[in-house]
């Protein structure tokens, strides 16, 4: 009977839906602006893991050249000899690529989302009551970051921009000279400087931010939210602001 | 004892229909008593208006006891104007010193186009609730009171949600025009009670499926919750996120197959 009543009239409310083609569950879940959030919250995580584990692993340049230089060549042989020299790290690299397309996919395609969704501004000034300048500055703290790391790749993993060592080429295992080599030009330590802090920003409001996205909301810890927010975006930026500081002020390299 | 207030110069908002561009245009009031409602204050301009021969101004309001969610008005950049957890028709004229300066505008939407000069149509918000459908109960004789135990915290929580007026100044508020406020607020509403079990994952997913026609999106900056007269927390978006989640996950149609 229900199923005579559906194909005559079609569907009115809610339990009496027309059967509508369902896409893949995650195509289904990408085309919504809240299934974009997840995807920004999921792809959010991954790159506050890598962006932490790179942060710690960097501070062996406090250890000396052999430490920094070895965790680098140590980095290769992850899982070695389970997994070849190298695959682990190139399946990582994959996946942390993989993860910034979709983040900034989904961050372009919300953006243009929510452009349409006030196509007339408001005439006279806004007065935003508790919008931080964190939360409204995602955008260009996200290009500024993007910049950065294409930037940061461009110096120390090709060497493009970085300046050439003794031997007269640019050599890429040698990690702790080609930093110091990199911070100690003031105008690049200064822009990382910037970029980093830009960095620190944008997870003050995304380490929150992705807490409400996930729906992970418990009364019992929703205070620490804020906390956990500012602590990840204080201690990334400490770490990653320590290491031209320490280079300009020849702590390491000096 | 009331005050008076002097000289109030209004900068209101003026647009003939939908298509018009529209413009600011000002206006001054020279003597209103503090004890009257802003409404009261636009009320009695538009009697000057009229006496001058000229268009009233056009602006949403009905009961003026802040439960009916008629009112509107962006007052001076803050949905619903300068005092907390109310709505315009409850701000009153004390809340502003003679000489004050303010500038009145519609809600700026897609989904809310203005009709006339500060009146939009906010039916984009009926889509949404149609969308949810109906709870499935039974009817019939009366049932006793309190038949369906539910624990206090519970009720008080879907009380709270269920608190919403569809005003609208969640979207006005937000810097990206969504809705996602109004939307978790009616889905929390009866997502929480147990009448509202047996649709509760169809309802998430229709409701914030139909929200994404009209509104733009939710990146946390919780202006909407500092601007709902209702005071009604951002929690619910983030159990309307975790509902929708888990319907996407559910597939019950499925389960009654096997």
């Amino acid at each position: 009977m229900a199923q005579v009543l559906e194909s005559q009239r079609g569907p009115v409310t809610g339990t009496a839906v027309a059967k509508k083609k369902r896409r893949p569950f995650l195509l289904d879940l990408y085309s919504t602006a809240v299934g974009k959030k997840y995807v920004m919250a999921i792809t959010g995580i991954a790159l506050i893991g890598f962006v932490v584990f790179h942060m710690i692993g960097n501070l062996k340049m406090y250890f000396g050249q052999s430490d920094l230089d070895h965790y680098a060549e140590f980095l290769k042989e992850l899982l070695y000899p389970i997994a070849p020299k190298g695959v682990v790290l190139w399946l990582l690299r994959g996946g942390l690529l993989a993860m910034v397309v979709l983040h900034i996919h989904a961050a372009y395609s919300l953006t243009q989302l929510n452009r349409k969704a006030r196509p007339v501004k408001y005439q006279s000034e806004r007065d935003y009551q508790v919008a931080s300048f964190a939360s409204r500055s995602m955008r260009y703290t996200g290009v500024t970051v993007l910049l950065f790391v294409i930037w940061h790749l461009l110096d120390l993993t090709f060497g493009v921009v970085n300046t050439v060592g003794a031997d007269g080429e640019f050599i890429r295992a040698n990690v702790y000279d080609n930093v110091v080599r990199s911070f100690e030009r003031w105008p690049v330590a200064l822009f990382y400087i910037l970029a980093n802090i830009m960095l620190g920003i944008h997870l003050f409001h995304g380490v929150w931010s992705l807490f409400q996205s996930m729906g992970w909301n418990r009364p019992r810890f929703n205070e620490w939210r804020r906390s956990i927010a500012a602590g990840v975006a204080t201690i990334v930026v400490v770490g990653n602001v320590s290491f031209p500081v320490a280079v300009l002020a020849g702590i390491v390299g000096g | 004892m009331s005050n008076h207030l002097k000289d109030i110069i209004l900068k209101i908002w003026r647009q003939n229909g939908p298509k018009d561009s529209g413009h600011f245009e000002t206006y001054k009031v020279d003597e209103i008593s503090d004890e009257a409602s802003f409404l009261e204050m636009l009320d009695y301009l538009n009697e000057q208006l009229i006496t001058d021969g000229k268009e009233a101004i056009v602006f949403d309001h009905d009961c003026r006891e802040g439960i009916c969610g008629t009112c509107s008005l962006m007052i001076n950049g803050q949905a619903h104007g300068p005092e907390r957890s109310t709505a315009t028709c409850q701000l009153h004229m004390r809340k502003f010193s003679s000489g004050a300066e303010i500038v009145i505008e519609p809600w700026r939407a897609a989904a809310f186009p203005i009709i006339k000069d500060l009146m939009v149509d906010r039916s984009a918000f009926d889509r949404i609730i149609e969308s949810g459908g109906f709870i499935t109960s039974v009817t019939g004789g009366a049932p006793d009171a309190n038949l369906i135990p539910i624990p206090k915290p519970v009720a008080d929580s879907a009380m709270d949600s269920a608190a919403c007026i569809g005003c609208g100044a969640c979207v006005a508020a937000c810097p990206n025009g969504a809705a996602n406020l109004f939307t978790s607020a009616k889905i929390a509403h009866l997502n929480l009670l147990p009448q509202g079990q047996a649709e509760r994952y169809k309802r998430a997913e229709s409701m914030i499926e139909k929200m994404d026609e009209y509104f733009g999106s939710c990146t946390n900056h919780g202006e909407c919750e500092a601007a709902c007269p209702k005071e009604i927390s951002i929690d619910v978006i983030a159990l309307a996120n975790a509902d929708y989640r888990k319907a996407k996950l559910k597939n019950r149609k499925f389960i009654s197959r096997i």
